[in-house]
């Protein structure tokens, strides 16, 4: 269904490279049927979901069994699931497509999402023959459900330091596990859990578990601040006996499975905050343009227009930032043959070679959503704060999203500590970059930027990544291996990245849209990328005197400093003015418009 | 049996209608399946279920009538065929339109034609009827229910909120009107076949017409938009002074007595 492009990107390689428009996916290049399946996805939410929301609410967990039942009669659980299983194995685009619209249904999409994402894929990814044959046709139709059980009371970021012990028994027929798995989504119901413990002590290990094997029960339901229209339990295995050939991947291999699970349940995460962004959007418009204080729309007044303008742009950047990835996805995963998709190892490569972007994308995505869900609730006042308004329950349902699937502090470390593992093994030229980069600044002059569209933020965007390999470098040549300690520069280093990628990608995504359909039409984006790249831009700014500061003193220090005023000098843009335009469209359309 | 569905695409219900030059602003405009056609495509689908035989959507629209269709064929019609009109008519009216499916329609064997009851944006409710009487078979307009025994349709129609009981026969022509069902989404595996499913692009050509044949009989004048509304007004007081006031604006301003 995607075009397939023939040059592979390296993970982490926007830092250093250049990409053009063509080569990356934007929404603008999503087919007739990939609208379809969002249309039918939004259509299942609105018909079958919203009607009973009070009902999942209120912990009725029966009616997200038969919702997902439904779900699966139209194909909604499927589409990551090879067709030789039962699935409809549709490309990367189809299924992140159904995670956005699904996030429409408030919690019932961590159901959903849960089930179809980190409680099948592993099985899709990593599980043999025999165990893809018994298993997947079942999830994707939905006769069985899926979870997956990592987190324990005490091992939460640390996930490896789990405690779950897995032993053979004397039969050598069954592994007996112990422990106790925590805050597992879906538990009131699922048929299967994908269970890690450690065998022998040390071996991290994988395990299909079924509900119905001797010694396995669950706890009591959780009481939640948000999403409480999905289920959490306490997963707990009393000499739980596993038969050995439910040993998912290899033994001691786990944290392969565990780790990768995890990079793409980040990407679908930040594919949902993009989703609930936008209806935060909505449903914030659709108030201020109904609600009159003072006899006026309150969607008239500027600083309603300035929240609307400013969640918006953030959200055009994360949508931007998000599909690319999608579309990196796709592409990898899509040129392997068959028998490398077999291959658990190869999936496992394929999937790694994007952490950095799925670490990213999931802090910056879900930051935008805790914004949106914010702005959303301060444009309703007082009624935003009364459960009768989605928006109420969209601001509780949002805060999870920054803590689970690794808190975001967890991901902005993944992302410096990625960067330099791929330097040192040579798989991107950031050292070389960084020093070739320290000599050009004593000689280089700021350069001279024509007005043509996207000209300044292209030239921005340039000396973005100049900045960002500027600070990484000085903090890397001053703390050497030392910098893991330094969480705070590592932080910083983390958001430049971030938005560095977030800054290119919408820039890409306008430039392609201004190729093919021209500037006329591509106003709304043109401004989206103007307001992000100047603003994105200064918070770079901030990040990088911060972290030179940090890391370097005296002379050396004037000298970087200097340096990087002359990277930052340009002629800002008049930010409130672009965002009364941005603001504008959105109120007409009553909606989040690009 | 031959079941035919005559598809109309038309402006998303959330659309809003904007004018530029007296005519309707089209651009970047958002297009459905016309709402009523909805039920005619599901109505023929259950037909085909319990009968047997095939659905064909028809539409006279334009290229972009393709996405419409393939959403019919998603659905789970058979077949669908485009009668593409792009480059042949800048005006048309509901009398190019039945001409063209008039023509279309002299090739077909047909037992069953479905067609929405209006469409939303015209809202003319002609095509279905006009075209019945070229092709000599019965219509029933706005049903509400359709029972297929044999050769004879049992139907339920709507007349202004009453209902009607019709008993007629195949061949025929049915308008249909919102209670007849509840039409499906396409399943996400429908839309995978539906990619698969023919559809056939025809133009007036094919079906030998030319452009004289198919002129339009009706010339629009003006496109305008409604008033914009206006903020009510609460009458006060005694009854009987309420009730001269209201005779004397009805007279005065809104002109209407």
């Amino acid at each position: 269904m995607s075009e397939t492009k023939e040059k592979m990107f390296k993970g982490g390689g926007f830092l250093v490279e250049d990409v053009s428009a063509e080569d990356v996916l934007t929404p603008e290049d999503f087919t007739d049927e990939h609208e379809m399946i969002a249309k039918t996805t939004e259509e299942y939410v609105k018909n079958e979901v919203w009607p009973v929301s009070e009902n999942l609410e209120n912990h009725e967990f029966d009616k997200s069994v038969d919702l997902l039942n439904k779900a699966g009669e139209l194909g909604l659980l499927g589409a990551d699931v090879p067709e030789e299983y039962g699935g409809l194995e549709l490309d990367k685009i189809s299924s992140s497509l159904i995670t956005e619209k699904m996030s429409l249904a408030g919690g019932f999409s961590i159901s959903h999402g849960a089930h179809v994402g980190i409680g099948s894929l592993p099985i899709v990814f990593f599980g043999n023959e025999d165990q893809k044959q018994k298993y997947l046709p079942a999830l994707a139709t939905g006769e069985k459900l899926a979870a997956y059980a990592l987190t324990e009371p005490g091992s939460g970021s640390d996930a490896l330091g789990a405690k779950t012990t897995a032993k053979l028994n004397e039969a050598g027929t069954h592994y007996i596990l112990n422990g106790e798995k925590q805050w597992i989504t879906n538990s009131a119901f699922a048929d299967v859990f994908v269970v890690y413990a450690k065998i022998d002590g040390d071996k991290f290990t994988a395990f299909i578990v079924e509900r119905e094997f001797p010694g396995v029960s669950t706890g009591a339901e959780e009481k939640k601040m948000g999403i409480k229209a999905s289920s959490t339990r306490t997963l707990i295995l009393e000499d739980a006996e596993v038969p050995v050939e439910n040993v998912l991947g290899e033994i001691g291999r786990g944290h392969i499975i565990a780790f990768n699970i995890l990079n793409v349940g980040r990407y679908k995460l930040a594919i949902g905050g993009v989703g609930g962004a936008k209806r935060a959007i909505e449903v914030a418009t659709q108030y201020a343009n109904e609600r009159k204080q003072f006899n006026t729309p309150i969607s008239q007044f500027r600083l309603i227009q300035e929240k609307l303008a400013s969640v918006a742009t953030n959200t055009y950047a994360n949508e931007s930032a998000v599909y690319r990835t999608v579309g990196l996805f796709e592409q990898r995963l899509g040129n392997l043959s068959k028998e490398q998709l077999n291959e658990g190892n190869e999936v496992a490569k394929s999937i790694a070679e994007y952490a950095i972007e799925c670490s990213m994308n999931k802090y910056m995505a879900t930051e935008l959503l805790d914004f949106a869900v914010d702005e959303a609730v301060q444009i309703h006042g007082g009624y935003g704060f009364m459960q009768e308004y989605e928006v109420e329950r969209m601001y509780r349902d949002s805060r999870i999203n920054r803590i689970f699937e690794g808190t975001n502090e967890i991901n902005r470390m993944i992302v410096p500590g990625t960067f330099m593992k791929k330097a040192m093994k040579g798989e991107l030229p950031l050292l070389q970059k960084a020093q070739g980069l320290q000599e050009e600044l004593m000689t280089m002059m700021p350069e001279q930027v024509d007005d043509e569209p996207l000209e300044q933020e292209f030239y921005l965007l340039k000396n973005a990544k100049k900045i960002g390999l500027l600070s990484a470098g000085i903090s890397a040549q001053k703390y050497g291996e030392k910098l893991e300690q330094e969480q705070e520069l590592l932080v910083n280093i983390a958001d430049m990245a971030a938005e560095i990628y977030n800054m290119e990608s919408a820039i890409l995504r306008t430039q392609k849209s201004i190729d093919n359909v021209g500037l006329d039409k591509s106003e709304q984006k043109l401004l989206y990328t103007q307001v992000y790249v100047e603003e994105a831009f200064n918070r770079i700014e901030a990040h990088a005197k911060e972290t030179l500061i940090a890391s370097d003193s005296g002379d050396s220090l004037r000298m970087m400093l200097g340096a990087l005023r002359k990277l930052t000098r340009h002629d800002p843009i008049n930010v409130i003015e672009k965002k009364r335009q941005i603001a504008a469209s959105i109120i007409d359309a009553d909606k989040y418009v690009v | 049996m031959n079941i035919f569905v005559l598809m109309k695409k038309t402006f998303d219900t959330e659309e809003k209608i904007q004018i530029n030059g007296g005519v309707i602003e089209e651009d970047g405009a958002e297009f459905i399946i016309n709402p009523y056609d909805e039920y005619a495509i599901e109505e023929a689908i259950k037909i085909r279920d319990d009968h047997g035989g095939e659905v064909t959507v028809v539409t006279v629209g334009n290229e972009e009538s393709e996405k419409q269709l393939r959403t019919a064929l998603a659905m789970g019609a058979d077949k669908a065929v485009l009668i593409n009109t792009e480059d042949d008519l800048e005006e048309s009216d509901q009398y190019s339109t039945v001409r063209i499916l008039e023509a279309y329609f002299e090739d077909q064997e047909v037992d069953i034609i479905l067609a929405g009851n209006v469409a939303i944006d015209k809202a003319s409710g002609q095509v279905g009827p006009r075209l019945a009487d070229k092709l000599d078979i019965p219509y029933v307009t706005t049903i509400t229910n359709l029972e297929i025994d044999g050769d004879t349709a049992n139907i339920v129609r709507d007349v202004e909120g009453d209902e009607e009981k019709i008993e007629t026969s195949l061949p025929l022509l049915v308008t249909c009107q919102q209670g007849l069902n509840e039409p499906r989404y396409p399943s996400l595996p429908g839309i995978m076949k539906a990619k698969k499913k023919p559809l056939e692009e025809l133009e007036i050509d094919d079906l030998d017409l030319d452009e004289d044949d198919v002129e339009a009989k009706t010339e629009t004048v003006e496109v305008f938009l409604p008033p914009e509304k206006e903020a009510g007004k609460v009458l006060e007081g005694e009854t009987d002074d309420q009730v001269k006031e209201l005779v004397s604006l009805l007279k005065s301003e809104a002109k209407v007595l």
